[in-house]
């Protein structure tokens, strides 16, 4: 697990080596996002939490991105 | 804990909002200044952090196996990583500071508009994820004296195991943080 985490951010250090542009980025964010996902699961143990936490951290992060969703819409349409 | 944690992404995720909205309007500034930064140096403290996890998730599981001197010496390592990837932090910023730039520096105001942001919020941000790992490190302290006490003990260790969730967070911010500001393309 460890080892799938410190070859993800490999990956994500030598993918900035390529100079891709913007693709690197998002390519730079997912992987985050995975390792993100891959320490909620198996260092937190999300899974063992019960279903209103899974529930409720899974709202946040819907809020979270309805901040985001909504301040980008009102920034880029002034 | 989980509640806790819930706030903790709120916070980070309002600097990141704000962060978003700043790179969305100053592309090539943002990455201009993230030039400065060293990705390796980055990409180490992000090694530390995780392999500082892992010793975390690994002084609970021995410590629920009844195996108490190896969860304090797990304990005592995820401390320790903690405190390296401060020192890290710490060169970082000293180096950076060192050449004028720091918020509101002279040396700073100079520079395009993108990049007074980047910097801006790279000391604010990483500044603030700095002081929830230094928190961290108090905690797991008081967490290795309880557990050296025995008041934690392999039928009770809910405290450790909201500690480690903590921790875990902790990380879990900085997975972002590295990407955002040291692996911009």
């Amino acid at each position: 697990m460890w080892l799938a985490l410190v070859c993800l951010t490999a990956t994500a250090v030598w993918v900035y080596f390529l100079h891709i542009g913007h693709a690197g980025s998002i390519i730079a964010l997912t992987i985050a996002s995975i390792k993100a996902g891959l320490i909620l699961l198996f260092f937190m143990h999300l899974h063992y939490a019960g279903r209103l936490i899974q529930t409720i951290f899974l709202i946040s992060l819907a809020l979270v991105g309805a901040i985001v969703a909504f301040t980008f819409l009102d920034v880029f349409l002034r | 804990m989980w509640l806790f944690l819930f706030t903790e992404i709120l916070l980070f995720g309002g600097m990141f909002l704000l962060y978003a909205v700043d790179r969305a309007k100053h592309a090539a500034e943002f990455h201009a200044a993230a030039e400065g930064l060293n990705r390796f140096v980055g990409a180490a403290n992000t090694i530390i952090l995780l392999t500082s996890s892992l010793t975390m998730a690994l002084s609970i599981a021995e410590l629920r196996s009844g195996r108490r001197e190896r969860s304090l010496m797990f304990q005592s390592l995820t401390i320790l990583f903690g405190c390296i990837f401060l020192g890290v932090k710490y060169f970082e910023w000293t180096a950076k500071i060192g050449h004028g730039i720091f918020p509101d520096s002279p040396e700073l105001m100079k520079l395009p508009k993108g990049q007074i942001l980047f910097y801006g919020l790279y000391f604010v941000m990483t500044g603030l994820h700095g002081v929830h790992v230094l928190a961290g490190i108090v905690v797991l302290v008081f967490m290795l004296i309880s557990t050296i006490n025995r008041r934690i003990t392999h039928h009770d260790y809910v405290r450790i195991e909201n500690s480690g969730l903590y921790w875990h967070l902790v990380d879990t911010i900085w997975v972002y943080l590295f990407p955002l500001f040291y692996l911009i393309t």
